[in-house]
């Protein structure tokens, strides 16, 4: 900064500058750190040194063909299956190993490619779950409606509400979750993994189903999203949301990674072509 | 859905004493000893009714949780110990709890001298014993998914009711009588004394308010969103932080408790028990009258159990008992599958919901409703 100041070779040292954030981001200050995944089903390797990082702010989205490892790599990340080497880091701790229910604490958060609403509650009592781990209440203080239980409740009510505005279906609350059409049901998921107040948010094909509208209305909540602070890691297979909305995209394709970097990087970048897409990509993207 | 449910507990608590005003003045007090009794099989159901209903596990072992508590107040307050092979009264433990009367010298029915376990301490340590051998049977069995619950506590169902067919001191085939009354409060004694029965009547049915009141606070706080979580998708409740497991360890073992204090209680107040109490049928008749009460409706649950119960105990059934009963819970399958309560309940909130019909429809306006009809149901 005190450079900057001076001047001359100002260009030089804002290059230097440019390149001492990127270095001091890339050692620090990442929040998901996979540092050489690697998992095998029997013989087939579905993630093979898998190594990259989401930054706090950033939405990175992880793109590759069917069968490329990308929900193998979630369920990595999310504590379902366990990697056979290699490791896990949020915030510079390793959470390999960890009961999903841990991670969960610890602030990742995901939905699910085929919804995993909770079928007999209502719109709000889905999001209210997703507070459980921010509140504390016990079995005791909840049968006795002891003082504990009425300020969770409360605190839990008024979060809930907050993120079901956010996604704009405040006025469904109490409707019964399983009775909303199939966008609708995508954003309560959206709502409960924000209520887990988590630091990094796993979507995992979070357009499928939707039509062109609903979208581009889920591209921006996204975007909301990630400026509010929260980083998100996205599988998707809808091209031109990932365009839109990326700030990084990695590539996998038969559990190896290809590469790594903004989506200009990537749209044009001739191994992705030629591997992922196999032709034209603004064929794709249009 | 957010209504307090205080209305229908203080409706029960008028039914429950209509019932027995009723019956005393109708000079038909009699039938309170099938409703005591009905309301300890109730305590079970209701139970279960936590565990089957709204965290989704399947325990087939509630019977024997049930004679567990029954054997070991049993056992505590009728087996001598101050002779034979457990002369406990002759060590300085037993000196000790001789002095401080958590064990008493006293005389049965037959003039023997003989020293046992206080009521109160032998209920305290039948609760303490079910809720202990609950963890070792639901631990290793609800880490899994899946029906792991149903066949571990199948299994272990079996195996107490042999134990106790076999066993002497728990009076094999005969079971065990004589058991004492229990001074549960000054001037309140559980027993099957006819003098007693309206004291013990309140005793049963408060047992069940409070019961039914701690389940119907659980079931709509943090922790019954977290059971229901369980039972709707257990991998996206884990997801949300929820330790899955530790959720159904700790109501499979609170509803085993329930089922403890119920037997403890019912032994009491029959003043023995056998060892058909933890037979497979039994467990299999708590499991199917959570299922006729509707699963997750423990007032449909509380209707069904108390009733069918005590027209069982009435003999109403007859020698057909079983199929009977069977026939019963086939119907209300088959026309009701949500419990008898559930199409009463349905025609209340159409009658509210017929009242308020402008506001909802407003509501339900939201731009891009119509996009996506009735799509993947």
């Amino acid at each position: 900064m005190i450079q900057l100041r001076e001047g001359p070779g100002t260009v030089i040292c804002l290059d230097a500058l440019g390149s001492v954030m990127e270095a001091a981001s890339e050692i620090g200050m990442a929040l998901l750190d996979i540092q050489n995944v690697c998992h095998a089903f029997g013989g087939l390797v579905a993630l093979d040194s898998v190594t990259f990082s989401v930054f706090p702010d950033q939405i990175k989205a992880v793109i590759g063909p069917n069968g490329a490892g990308k929900t193998t790599l979630f369920n990595v990340v999310s504590g379902i299956l366990r990697s056979d080497t290699g490791d896990v880091l949020l915030e510079g701790s390793p959470i390999t190993g960890l009961q999903p229910y841990e991670i969960g604490q610890r602030g990742i958060s995901r939905t699910f490619q085929n919804l995993s609403l909770f079928a007999h509650m209502s719109v709000l009592e889905n999001v209210m779950v997703g507070c459980h781990c921010r509140t504390r209440a016990g079995i005791i203080s909840s049968a006795l409606r002891l003082p504990r239980h009425r300020r969770d409740e409360r605190q839990a009510r008024e979060k809930s509400l907050e993120y079901l505005a956010a996604v704009g279906l405040a006025d469904r609350r109490d409707w019964p979750v399983a009775e909303l059409p199939f966008g609708q049901r995508r954003l309560v998921e959206l709502a409960r993994a924000l209520a887990t107040e988590a630091k990094l948010l796993l979507l995992d094909e979070p357009a499928s189903g939707l039509n062109t509208k609903e979208t581009d209305d889920l591209g921006q909540i996204i975007c909301q999203i990630r400026d509010r602070g929260i980083a998100i890691l996205l599988v998707e297979h809808d091209m031109s949301l990932v365009m839109d909305i990326s700030d990084s995209i990695f590539v996998l394709n038969f559990g190896k990674p290809v590469a790594e970097g903004p989506p200009t990087e990537i749209r044009s970048d001739p191994e992705v072509i030629s591997i992922y897409l196999g032709g034209d990509f603004d064929s794709v993207t249009d | 859905m957010q209504r307090h449910p205080i209305i229908p507990i203080v409706a029960l608590v008028g039914a429950i004493i209509a019932v027995q005003v009723t019956a005393t003045l109708s000079g038909r007090e009699y039938y309170l000893t099938q409703l005591i009794m009905s309301a300890y099989y109730t305590i079970v159901v209701c139970g279960l009714c936590l565990v089957m209903g709204y965290a989704g596990q399947l325990s087939l072992g509630h019977g024997a949780f049930f004679a567990l508590g029954g054997y070991t107040t049993a056992v505590l307050t009728t087996l001598d110990f101050s002779s034979g092979a457990i002369n406990l009264a002759a060590t300085g433990l037993g000196r000790g709890l001789l002095k401080v009367g958590i064990l008493v010298a006293q005389t049965d029915l037959y003039g023997r001298d003989f020293v046992a376990f206080t009521p109160w301490a032998a209920f305290i340590a039948a609760l303490l014993l079910t809720l202990a051998i609950a963890v070792v049977v639901g631990y290793p069995a609800l880490r899994l998914r899946g029906h792991y619950l149903a066949m571990a506590t199948l299994g272990f169902g079996l195996i107490v009711y042999r134990l106790l067919l076999g066993t002497e001191w728990t009076g094999s085939a005969d079971g065990i009588s004589s058991v004492p009354g229990w001074h549960i409060l000054p001037g309140v004694v559980i027993c099957g004394k006819s003098a007693h029965r309206v004291k013990n009547y309140y005793v049963a049915w408060g047992l069940v308010v409070f019961v039914l009141s701690f389940i119907v606070n659980v079931v709509r706080s943090r922790t019954g969103r977290a059971l229901r979580s369980i039972h709707d998708g257990e991998l996206a409740a884990n997801a949300m932080g929820i330790h899955t497991a530790g959720y159904k360890l700790k109501v499979f073992v609170l509803s085993a408790g329930m089922a403890g204090v119920a037997g403890s209680f019912l032994t009491h107040y029959n003043g023995g028990i056998g060892p058909s109490e933890a037979g497979a049928m039994k467990s299999v008749r708590y499991v199917t009258l959570v299922a006729a009460g509707g699963m997750a409706n423990v007032w449909g649950v509380l209707m069904v159990g108390s009733v069918l119960t005590f027209l069982s105990l009435r003999g109403c059934f007859g020698s057909m008992d079983h199929a009977v009963f069977g026939g019963i819970l086939i119907l209300i399958m088959s026309f009701a599958p949500q419990g008898p309560l559930k199409p009463l309940g349905d025609f209340l909130s159409r009658v509210r919901s017929a009242c308020r019909r402008a506001p909802r429809d407003s509501a339900a306006g939201r731009p891009g409703d119509g996009d996506l009809p009735g799509r993947l149901g």
